[in-house]
Order: C-alpha cells, then sequence, then structure tokens
C-alpha cells in the first residue's frame, strides 16, 4: 500500500479545497446559511426588543430557515453605521433609519417595492408620510415601519394649578402657563440639541404654524421669510420665559430623564415617558406621593398663526445593495410585516409607535389606556421634512445638518432673529442651490 | 541578493513601506482625490476641482470649526504645560507613597476617553450636574449653570475635560525629562548662588526644552484633531458652537453622507499642522545643535 503522509493529505485537501473556493468565487456550503444582519436602534420601550430576542426573531428562524443576528444602536449612531457600510460594501442586511434619511442613500439601497406593496395591498394604503418618506418618486427605497407620534407629555396637575384646565391651544397660551410654572421652578423641557428626534419634531412644527417652510411647493427657497423672522422672535422669548436654558445640550433622552425627575412640567416626545412611568409605578411618584403616571396626559403641538401642525418620527428599513443575502432579507421582512407577527411587537410598544397604515387605529391595543388615545392618529397628522416641497435628498440633507433646529438655537444664545433667518436661508441655499 | 548591504535593507525595509502606504499613504491620498470629487455616500463621483474648498471657504460652521479648533488647541496646551510642568516638578521630590502618587496621575490618561468623557457628560448634565448640586449646596448659585448649553461654557467645559486628559502625559513626559538633568549642575549653581528660581530658569528649563517641545508637538497634534470628547460631551453644539474640524468633518462626512465635503474639511488641518510640525522640529533640531 502507498504510504500517504500527514503532510501530503494537508497539501492535496488544502489545495483542492482552495482552488474549488477560487474556481467558484464562493465560500464552502457550511459557512452560506442564510444570515441576515438587522440592525434597530435601541428602543425607548426596551420590552419591544426583549421580544424580539427571545420571542419573535426565533419563530422567524424556525419558520424562514434562515439565521438572525439582532444588533441595537443608539439612534444616532444609525447613520455612521449605513455610510460606513455602504462605502466598504459590507455590513449589516437591514438597516433601521430615522425620518427621510433613507433619500440620501438611494442610490445604494435595493428596490423593496415587492414588500412595501405587499404590506400596502394587505393592510391599506400607507400614511402619507411614510409613503413621502420611503419612496423615491420611482420606488420604495425602504419598507415604511412605524410612526412614533410625538406629543406633549405634561403634568396635569400643574398646570391645572396655573389656571389651565385644559392643555393650552395656542404657543401664546403655552408661552403663558410654562412662564408661570416656570417661575415656580417647574419650565417646559425641550431639545433644541443635534439628535435626531424631539429637536426637528418640534422646530418644524413650529415653523410651519407661524407659515414659514423651507421650500415652496416648487422646490423654491421660500425660508427668509417675515413668517420665519416672527416664529424665531417669538421663540426667542418664549425660550427664556417658560423653557428649561439648559434643553440646548439636550439629546432624545434628557427630557425623558428630567420629566421622570419632576424638574420639568411639558415636553415634546413619543410615549416613553408615560410607558416607563406605567413599568416602574411604584419608583416614579409626584411631590404629593401619588404614581406619577396617574398625573401624565398627553396633547399634540399648539396652533400658530398659520394653523396646527406636527413631524414625528418616521422608522423604515432598508436594504442596502450590497447585500449577498437580499432575498432572505426581504423575505424576512415580509414575514415580519404580516399581521400576526407584527402585531406581537406592535402591541408590546403600548401605543409608543404607531403602524404605518390607518388601518391599524382599530387595533383594540388602542382602547385600553385613554392617555394613549392622541397617538392613535398621529400618523395622520404628520407632515414630513422639506414641507411644502418633497422629502427628498435635499431636505433629509438639511434635516440632517440640523438647520431649522439651529437657527432658532442661534437666535436662542444671542443676534437678532433677521441674522439667524438669513445664517438657514443661507445654509439651506447651499442644499437647494 | 541578500549579501549586498543596500539590497538588505531594501527588503528590511519593505514591511514598514508596505504598511506606511496602506495606513497612511494610502488614506491620505484617497482622502485629498476624495475632496477634488463630488462624491456622497454609495456615488463615486467626480472630478469638480477646489470647489468643496470654495464652499468652505463660504461656510459660516467651518469658519467656526475652524477657529474654535485653533482657540480650543491654543488655550489647552497653555494649560497642559503649565500644569504638567508644575506637577512634574512636584513629582521629582522625594516624599513619602511617590510611586503610588505618580501611578494615579496617569489615571485620566489611562481610562479610555470616551468612558471618562461620558462620566464628566453626566457631571455637566443640564439637569442632574454634580457642580451645580454643589454649589447649590454652598450657596454659591441660585440658578442651575447651563454648562454645555451656553455657547462659551460649552467650549470652557470641553477644554477643562481636555486638560484634565492631557496634564498626565506632560506631566509623566516632563518628569521623565527633569530624571536626566544632571543633579551636579544644581548643586553647582547653588554654590554660585543662585536661587531656587534661578536655578530652574538657567539650568532645568534650558535643558528640559528639547523634551518639552517633543511633548508639545504630540500634544497639538493630537488636540488638534480631537474628536472622541467633544463628540461624546457636546457633538459640536449648541447650534454648532463647540465643533472643531474632526467633529464638524465627521458630521457632514459620515453623518450626511457628503464624503467629499467631510474629506475637503479634514484636509483643511493638513495645512496648519505641517506648519506646525515644521516650526518645531526645526526648533529642536537648534535647540540640539547648540
Amino acid at each position: 500500500m502507498a504510504r500517504f503522509s500527514r503532510r501530503k493529505f494537508l497539501q492535496y485537501s488544502g489545495a483542492t479545497g482552495m482552488a474549488g473556493i477560487l474556481a467558484s468565487h464562493r465560500a464552502p456550503v457550511f459557512a452560506q446559511a442564510s444570515t441576515v444582519h438587522w440592525i434597530r436602534w435601541n428602543d425607548f420601550v426596551p420590552a419591544s426588543d426583549e421580544l424580539l430576542r427571545k420571542s419573535i426573531l426565533p419563530e422567524a428562524m424556525k419558520a424562514l430557515g434562515i439565521k438572525i443576528n439582532f444588533e441595537t444602536v443608539n439612534a444616532n449612531d444609525l447613520q455612521p453605521r449605513i455610510t460606513s457600510a455602504i462605502q466598504s460594501g459590507a455590513g449589516p442586511d437591514i438597516v433601521m433609519l430615522n425620518n427621510n434619511h433613507p433619500q440620501l442613500y438611494a442610490a445604494s439601497c435595493a428596490d423593496v417595492s415587492d414588500v412595501a406593496e405587499a404590506v400596502a395591498k394587505a393592510q391599506g394604503a400607507y400614511y402619507k408620510l411614510a409613503r413621502s418618506n420611503s419612496h423615491d418618486g420611482k420606488k420604495f427605497i425602504s419598507v415604511p415601519w412605524s410612526v412614533i407620534g410625538a406629543q406633549i407629555a405634561y403634568r396635569k396637575s400643574w398646570f391645572e394649578e396655573v389656571g389651565f384646565s385644559k392643555f393650552p391651544e395656542t404657543w401664546e397660551q403655552y408661552r403663558d402657563a410654562g412662564k408661570k410654572l416656570k417661575a415656580k421652578g417647574r419650565p417646559i423641557g425641550q431639545t433644541l440639541g443635534h439628535t435626531f428626534g424631539d429637536s426637528p419634531t418640534f422646530s418644524y412644527p413650529f415653523l410651519w404654524s407661524y407659515g414659514g417652510r423651507e421650500v415652496d411647493e416648487k422646490g423654491k427657497l421660500a425660508l427668509d421669510s417675515k413668517a420665519t423672522v416672527e416664529s424665531v422672535r417669538f421663540m426667542t422669548a418664549f425660550w427664556k420665559d417658560a423653557h428649561d436654558e439648559g434643553g440646548l445640550a439636550w439629546d432624545d433622552s434628557n427630557n425623558n430623564r428630567a420629566f421622570l425627575s419632576g424638574t420639568i412640567c411639558a415636553t415634546l416626545n413619543g410615549a416613553s415617558i408615560y410607558i416607563e412611568s406605567l413599568r416602574k409605578a411604584d419608583q416614579y411618584k409626584t411631590e404629593k406621593g401619588a404614581q406619577l403616571k396617574s398625573d401624565i396626559l398627553h396633547a399634540p403641538l399648539p396652533k400658530g398663526p398659520a394653523g396646527q401642525f406636527a413631524m414625528h418620527t418616521f422608522h423604515s428599513h432598508v436594504i442596502p445593495a450590497y447585500s449577498k443575502n437580499q432575498k432572505a432579507a426581504k423575505q424576512f421582512l415580509t414575514w415580519m410585516h404580516t399581521r400576526e407577527n407584527y402585531e406581537k411587537w406592535f402591541v408590546s410598544q403600548k401605543g409608543f409607535a404607531t403602524p404605518p397604515t390607518p388601518s391599524w387605529e382599530k387595533h383594540k391595543m388602542w382602547d385600553e389606556d385613554p392617555v394613549m388615545a392622541p397617538y392613535r392618529v398621529a400618523g395622520r397628522l404628520g407632515l414630513t421634512p422639506g414641507h411644502a416641497g418633497p422629502s427628498d435628498r435635499k431636505a433629509a440633507e438639511a434635516l440632517t445638518k440640523y438647520i431649522i433646529t439651529d437657527m432658532y438655537a442661534k437666535a436662542i444664545q444671542g443676534g437678532t432673529p433677521e441674522a439667524a433667518v438669513k445664517w438657514a436661508a443661507g445654509e439651506l441655499k447651499s442644499i437647494y442651490g | 541578493m541578500l549579501e549586498r548591504e543596500s539590497a538588505l535593507a531594501f527588503w528590511l525595509l519593505v514591511p514598514t513601506l508596505a504598511l506606511l502606504t496602506m495606513f497612511i499613504a494610502y488614506p491620505f491620498v484617497r482622502g485629498v482625490w476624495l475632496s477634488l470629487t463630488n462624491s456622497v455616500v454609495g456615488v463615486p463621483g467626480e472630478y469638480i476641482g477646489l470647489k468643496n474648498f470654495v464652499k468652505l471657504w463660504n461656510d459660516s460652521i467651518f469658519r467656526t470649526a475652524a477657529l474654535n479648533t485653533f482657540v480650543y488647541t491654543g488655550v489647552t496646551t497653555v494649560f497642559k504645560l503649565a500644569l504638567g510642568l508644575w506637577l512634574a516638578l512636584l513629582l521629582n521630590r522625594h516624599f513619602r507613597g511617590k510611586a503610588w502618587v505618580r501611578a494615579f496621575i496617569l489615571l485620566p490618561f489611562i481610562i479610555p476617553t470616551v468612558l471618562s468623557t461620558l462620566a464628566w457628560k453626566w457631571m455637566f448634565d443640564p439637569t442632574f450636574s454634580v457642580f451645580n448640586w454643589l454649589f447649590w449646596k454652598l450657596s454659591i448659585i441660585n440658578a442651575r449653570i447651563n454648562w454645555l448649553g451656553d455657547p462659551e461654557l460649552a467650549m470652557a467645559s470641553i477644554s477643562a475635560v481636555n486638560i484634565w486628559r492631557g496634564v498626565p502625559f506632560y506631566a509623566i513626559s516632563l518628569l521623565a525629562g527633569l530624571q536626566t538633568i544632571n543633579q551636579d549642575l544644581h548643586e553647582a549653581a547653588a554654590i554660585d548662588g543662585a536661587n531656587r528660581f534661578q536655578r530652574f530658569w538657567y539650568v532645568t528649563w534650558p535643558l528640559l526644552l528639547p523634551v518639552t517641545m517633543v511633548v508639545v508637538l504630540f500634544s497639538v497634534i493630537q488636540t488638534f484633531a480631537d474628536f472622541q470628547l467633544v463628540y461624546v460631551l457636546t457633538g459640536g453644539g449648541p447650534a454648532n458652537a463647540t465643533h472643531l474640524f474632526a467633529t464638524y468633518a465627521y458630521q457632514i462626512g459620515i453623518g450626511t453622507g457628503l464624503l467629499s465635503e467631510g474629506a475637503a474639511i479634514s484636509l483643511a488641518m493638513f495645512p496648519a499642522l505641517i506648519l506646525v510640525v515644521i516650526f518645531q522640529l526645526w526648533y529642536i533640531r537648534r535647540v540640539e545643535n547648540r
């Protein structure tokens, strides 16, 4: 029998193995099981991430025969992650993005119209804001996931103490209430910092409610107007009179902590403050010892001279074009969006996230807690960044540069409203041309 | 072939050259190229000459970031040098527990920057700042100090944290320099009637100068390109008031996806840094050749 040494065995097996891999341009079969890497934010309702990890994803893996790596990151880090992934041509197969951010990456995202249209067919047409943020005019570049309704969470008893048995309906009334409450050491808490959610969902509708807007319907620059200057003038005084002035440095979680610790009377937020107060009912108390949850109500942003507006943080998922697992990623998103599977996640959110189609407004979950009722129709009322123009790449660029938010923040820091508006208009000009 | 000295030298240098090419030269050249295109994330873009730099020239946030970077580097370097030197002189004395104190002094430099900066972020928190609480309890203030929400205070806060983190590097490096100075020189000066200040000024300082210049050189380069500290503490806010070159480049290039403009902002640091490096290296050589 010919002698076959260990060394020879390794040489032959190594050479043929490598030759096979190189010739087929594929990794060996044991490394090819479809693995979908899904990246999302750290949910403000942690129970939902738990549910995904422990229950929904194991079910999906069993049903679809794929492996799913689920990763959560800080919401402000989603953009850096997708930018580096697209540039290096490798990274997650499904990425959650905020607002109209998918428009920034349209050229590098797979067409997901088949998944999105199927959801719309089964569950009714999307809200206008969901479609505007996820569609590039020709196709869906992301699959709409949810709307994080932005409402003002406020302390019912404190507003009553200063004569407001009903939440203020106009900005003037809100300023009046805030001024009285700030005098008692209970200011309004609002971020105007560089953070994805509460900053733009406050500053954009505020601008619109005064009749200001970035561009008109035809996409022509329209920011530098009397209405915008008036809105900045009002904000400057409103901030000083009624707000916690530390808000200029806040991110999306500071207002939650401030509200729950009883240092602010009201803040624009998703429902996460209220949901947290429900979760730890005995930990969060009012100054009188009652459970804090019983003193929280929600209301929409007040009206301005030009009407009442809202902008809600919107979430959708893109499948980057570099992904080798696009088929499995689409299979998973399709599975996840079936009413039966999505419902489990939606219910765990307790109203923090509103689904992207109106048919979910009829869900029985909304009847469970009247405090959450204002969030039920959040998707109907929201406009998108770039209003009155399209929510396109330029609008996304202006949003991610925080130009509208900074316009107000600059005026609050000093200088005239006119100068702040001129500065912002100049920044928008460099984007819109 | 390896018998020839020049060939051997070449082959011995190859690994270093390969590493420098891969990790220094290639990214640099690619950065220069990117800055001359209109590339955005996922789109290679086309050559557009110096348009990105012209745009930056007219960008008020860029001008703020440039000014901030120079002020931040200048102010913190002066403080770090002064405090570092003072600490080094103290640590150069003999006292009980010297080794422990020297080890503790290094802590701010050893702890990962992001971690220590997060702790500082809590200490400067607009609502829960421990400084505010302390000043309130001591009846020094009757309203919260807006550490990170006020433009000037925010710059002062990030500078203070940078100084806190940087002083140990100066102290330990200068201490090493101090220990190389021959004690005989001090004794000779003392015998000649020099007082403590004169001994420092005419003996210690001239001999410490080459080490000081190297330390300052490294520190200036690091501070000029600082990112982590500002990113964690303020993210460049409020309203872009604390952006440095690096944080603004990151916001534009990685956040907004305008890679070419981000590259142009990064490259704007280069001329200033190269001038600093040339001047300091020239000065060190001059001091050494005296």
